[in-house]
């Protein structure tokens, strides 16, 4: 007998309720429970950040924080942030820059690029880019092109804010 | 891989935290972040009966001056930590110390307090705290106490917090007028854990050395402060300590390799003193 446990919280702006297992991760409880499979489950030991997803406005590992902690949270996931829009022009950099091959990685890029770019208030080195990227893993790409992606976003940003 | 199966209890206070251990008794483990713990719960190489959570006690969360030091709630995040312009401006060893700490998402949940009651030995906080002096603040079944830093870590993972006692948070003395910091880290790559480090703070003559990943926990080179202290230059303090050094090889690094990176680090951490503003 698994003891199941009340949630409720906010997912993409919709809210849920569900009984959940205490020991299952909020990447799983995503995927498995609300069928949204952007968010991708690696390692589920915190280093290849596949599984990076917003929770109350940060970036957290998705394999690291439990369902029930999730509890009266706000939670956005890859595809709530593609239907926003609000990465629609990061999203299109990678795809024009083929910052992606295999797309495993992509979400979390995606999700962890989102934060940098909010937080920093000039366009990023390539260095600074890396940096913020280090906990997100990519078999495929190499990073040049990702890198490449991001830094262009962040150009095209500021001259858009600057006009 | 997925963790067994487990309890979940949510704290609302350190009190009831402490409560709820012994309540739940056989079993019971604190989740902080879980940036450590479900790690090691989802590869099965750590189970718990039943986890109690401390992330919604929020008055373990913040940073704040009382009188002559800075007290940081066990709770509060690496992020929030980092960020803090009190600990930028009066403890910038930990602020750079920071830089190397995990990933931005993991900063986002991991906190400072599971940091230091993991002490994991390659850990950077755990050596800041040696050398900024810090106290511990611990409340448990028997009770509130505090403990020097040079009291808390014992060996491997082993620190002097009792079954079932919560680190609530710590103290740390405001450096003096004219204290240098100094922090090196060789890791390979951003944000891993370290191959080894060293965190410095000096006031005058005065000095505390510790390194991280170079011991079986984070560990003080006494007999290198002693060198600095009576006027060693920074290749003789770095040979002292690398002959000195209890070292520990692992994963990252053999013994050797550890010894004669304690003496890179040495020198690089002082000749960086000796290059920045005097006091
Ligand atoms: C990919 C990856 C890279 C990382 N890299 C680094 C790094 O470079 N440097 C680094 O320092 N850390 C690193 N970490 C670890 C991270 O910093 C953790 O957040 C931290 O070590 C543990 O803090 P936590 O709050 O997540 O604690 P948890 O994982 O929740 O707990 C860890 C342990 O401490 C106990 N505990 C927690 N809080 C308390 C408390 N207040 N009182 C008593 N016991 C308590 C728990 O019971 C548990 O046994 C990394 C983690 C990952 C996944
Ligand atoms: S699945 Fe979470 S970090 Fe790899
Ligand atoms: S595109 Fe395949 S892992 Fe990044």
């Amino acid at each position: 007998m698994t003891e199941t446990m009340p949630i409720r919280l906010k997912v993409n702006g919709e809210a849920v309720s569900a009984l959940v297992e205490p020991r299952q991760h909020l990447a799983d409880f995503l995927r498995l429970h609300l069928q949204l499979t952007g968010t991708h489950v690696g390692c589920e030991h915190g280093v290849c950040g596949a599984c990076t997803v917003r929770m109350n406005g940060d970036i957290v590992r998705g394999c690291l924080t439990l369902a029930v902690q999730a509890d009266g949270a706000e939670i956005e996931t890859i595809e709530g942030l593609s239907e926003s829009g609000e990465i629609a022009d990061i999203q299109a950099a990678f795809h024009r820059r083929n910052a992606l091959q295999c797309g495993f990685c992509t979400p979390g890029m995606l999700v962890t690029t989102s934060e940098l770019l909010a937080c920093i208030d000039r366009v990023p080195t390539r260095e600074e880019v890396r940096s913020y990227l280090s906990g997100n893993y990519c078999r495929c790409t190499g990073y040049q092109a990702i890198v490449d992606a991001i830094v262009e976003v962040a150009v095209a940003r500021r001259s858009g804010s600057d006009t | 891989m997925k963790p067994g199966a487990f309890g979940y209890r949510r704290a609302e206070s350190a009190e009831d935290a402490v409560r709820l251990f012994l309540e739940v008794g056989e079993g019971a483990q604190y989740l902080a972040g879980g940036q450590s713990l479900m790690a090691t719960l989802n590869f099965r190489v750590s189970e718990a009966g039943t986890l109690i959570d401390l992330t919604r006690i929020e008055s373990l969360k913040g940073i704040e001056q009382r009188g002559n030091a800075i007290h940081i709630g066990a709770l509060t995040t690496h992020a929030s930590v980092a960020r803090s312009s009190l600990v930028r401006k009066r403890l910038p060893l930990i602020a750079e110390a920071y830089v190397h700490v995990a990933h931005p998402a993991i900063r986002n949940r991991g906190t400072i307090g599971g940091s230091i009651a993991l002490g994991d030995p390659a850990s950077e906080m755990p050596a800041c705290m040696l050398a900024l002096d810090a106290v511990i603040h611990a409340n448990g079944p028997a009770g509130k106490r505090s403990i020097p830093i040079d009291d808390f870590y014992l060996g491997l993972y082993e620190t002097a917090l009792e079954e079932g006692e919560l680190l609530t948070g710590i103290e740390i003395p405001l450096p003096a007028e004219g204290a240098r910091h100094g922090f090196e880290e060789i890791a390979r790559r951003h944000g891993d854990y370290a191959m080894a480090g060293l965190a410095v703070m000096t006031t005058g003559r005065r000095a505390r050395m510790a390194y991280f990943a170079i011991s079986d926990r984070a560990l003080r080179s006494t007999a290198a402060e002693d060198a600095f202290v009576s006027g060693a230059s920074p290749a003789e303090c770095a040979e002292v300590a690398t002959r000195e050094m209890y070292v520990f090889g692992d994963l990252n690094a053999s013994e050797n390799m550890k010894r004669h990176l304690a003496g890179v680090l040495m020198r690089r951490v002082l000749l960086s003193l000796d290059g920045g503003a005097s006091a």
